[in-house]
């Protein structure tokens, strides 16, 4: 069974089809890019798969259950994590509370536990804590616990959203942007990161990216998209040497 | 010790309990209340009502003016928690007004505008210190688990907070619930220890100065909270004389604040010595390096 189906996908905003009739299906285990020009639409399918949108129109299925009309915390719990194109760390809090927080369902406590440290509470934070600085120590930012998120530079916020997503421990990590803003080497690394963490953490991974050479190496099928309309689709090759992928891609470089 | 210090000690204590609340809900969780006092006079009302006409253990009314402050913040964080910033702000002001009124018209139970009278001198300063320290022993855990973080991912960045499966609603309910509760405490321990409290006690001003005591103590600082609880509630005592400038000086504490130093007193740090001896190693220990990290992996 795919982990995700989204069916003739429709989002409007007044006149703005942002979404105009996109479907997609997601195996259980591969990486997806999802490339298209400026305003093609992709953030939106981002926000529409994750509750912050209702769609229009169309279904949106994970597992087999669909996750239209759910509020964005109940499809995060039903597995799906994700980051955010303009990042939206918590900017005041440590980089490890920021891992902490997305962890609260582990966290099985109750109130008055929690206000009289009482029964499971004290043994529940050492091992939230744990895990949350094997998730640092992953990404590379143990080191830099302490500081206030907000603070970081760019790179490491983009990697301390991405923690913060695998901490609430999902099937489907969907990507907006990670590469943006980073230079040619710090892009390939993080080629290798997050082929690592797909790995390790048994994940399918729906990713948005402009830098080409990144989503190329990366993905194992990609879908294209104009104008909110799928335009293509397939392996990196076969949407390389599209002709419709080619004129549309370029069109919108050239005003990016 | 004399009555007097001992009278201010209680009331220090009792604007404490309320200010943890309001600190809770707008320090920690970015909701603006201007109605806690009347969360405050909930908690007065019905515990001085238990203890005077039906002869309730101090005890129990303790417990059960803070519980029905609850559950009326339940009710009303129901209705109104959904609604953008602003328009939450406006019906809390008004509920803490209609709490007033209804009060005030209620006459046969509460006594009006006359007041309620005759409740037992039941708050003594053992008691008032304790139960403060309990509060905000209770309130410091709270925001140091999994409660108090997922407040604060609200206060952050709310969209992320649901990204990462907190049900935003639901917390919110929790801070303003607590909030109440806090209020309701302080209103419990306030009417007995004047022994008798009239809803003009519970108007919008004691609601404004909760929420600006808070504001002048740092949004985000539990220990700021307390501290500008304590100069708020001493300062006037020493200068009696200008007691009635009370919410002038506090309108120009805010606008000084917010020139000049927009986090408050204590920003989103908590009191400590920590800095102290910071600057301390920093003076005299110059030359040893403080700390080598771990494994430096
Ligand atoms: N909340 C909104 N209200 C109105 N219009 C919106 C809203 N969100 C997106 N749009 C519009 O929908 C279209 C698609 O926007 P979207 O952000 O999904 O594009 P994108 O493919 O992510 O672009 P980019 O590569 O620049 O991030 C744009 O025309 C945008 O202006
Ligand atoms: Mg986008």
């Amino acid at each position: 069974m795919p982990i995700l189906t989204i069916t003739n996908l429709h989002k409007h905003f007044g006149g703005v089809k942002a979404i105009n009739d996109f479907s997609i299906t997601l195996e259980k285990g591969k990486i997806y890019g999802l490339i298209g020009p400026n305003g093609a639409g992709k953030t939106t399918i981002f926000n529409t798969i994750t509750g912050i949108y209702e769609p229009t129109m169309g279904e949106i299925f994970l597992n087999g259950k669909s996750v239209i009309k759910k509020a964005p915390y109940e499809i995060s719990n039903m597995g799906i994590a994700r980051t955010f194109q303009n990042i939206r760390l918590f900017g005041n809090l440590s980089v490890l509370d920021n891992v902490i927080i997305a962890c609260h369902a582990d966290a099985k406590y109750g109130i008055f536990e929690a206000m009289t440290k009482f029964g499971r509470f004290k043994k529940n934070e050492e091992e939230i804590k744990e895990k949350c600085i094997k998730l640092l120590q992953i990404v590379g930012l143990e080191e830099m616990r302490d500081d206030t998120a907000g603070a970081l530079p760019y790179g490491h916020q983009r990697k301390l959203e991405i923690a913060r997503a695998l901490a609430t421990n999902p099937s489907l990590l969907l990507l907006d942007e990670p590469a943006a803003g980073m230079n040619e080497k710090e892009s390939e690394e993080l080629v290798r990161f997050i082929q690592n963490i797909h790995e390790n953490f048994d994940l399918t991974i729906l990713l948005i990216e402009h830098h080409m050479d990144f989503v190329m190496s990366l993905c194992d099928e990609i879908a294209v998209l104009n104008f909110g309309s799928t335009i293509a689709m397939g392996t990196p090759d076969e949407v390389k040497r599209n002709p419709a992928v080619i004129e549309a891609y370029l069109g919108g470089e050239d005003d990016a | 010790m004399s009555g007097y210090v001992e009278g201010v000690i209680i009331l220090v204590c009792i604007n404490v309990i309320a200010v943890l609340g309001v600190s809770i809900l707008t320090g920690f969780t970015r909701l603006f209340s201007f109605g806690n006092a009347g969360f405050m006079a909930i908690g007065a009302y019905a515990s001085a009502i238990l203890t005077t006409k039906y002869g309730a253990p101090f005890p129990v009314a303790l417990v059960v003016g803070p519980i029905i402050a609850a559950i009326v913040a339940l009710g009303l964080g129901k209705l109104t928690l959904k609604l953008k910033g602003d328009y939450f702000l406006i019906t809390t002001l008004g509920f803490g007004e209609s709490v007033r009124l209804l009060f005030l018209f209620a006459e046969p139970i509460t006594g009006g505008a006359r007041g309620l009278s005759g409740i037992p001198p039941k708050t003594t300063m053992f008691i008032a210190v304790g139960i403060t320290m309990l509060a905000f022993l209770g309130a410091w855990n709270f925001l140091r688990s999994k409660y108090g973080r997922n407040l604060m991912a609200i206060r952050e960045q709310e969209i992320a907070a649901e990204a990462v499966g907190i049900n935003t609603a639901k917390f919110k309910e929790y801070s303003f619930m607590i909030s109440a509760a806090y209020a309701g405490m302080a209103g419990a321990l306030l009417a007995h220890y004047y022994m008798f409290i009239s809803p003009i006690m519970f108007n919008l001003p004691k609601s404004a100065e909760l929420t600006i005591t808070v504001v002048i103590g740092g949004l985000g600082s539990l220990s700021g909270s307390v501290l500008a609880t304590i100069l708020l509630t001493v300062l006037p005592e020493i200068f009696r004389s200008a007691a009635e400038y009370r919410m002038l000086l506090y309108g120009l504490a805010v606008v000084i604040i917010i020139v000049l130093k927009p986090s408050g007193l204590m920003g989103y740090r908590e009191f400590s010595l920590r800095p102290i001896f910071t600057l301390y190693e920093r003076i005299f220990k110059k030359n040893n390096p403080t700390q080598t990290k771990g494994d430096g992996k």
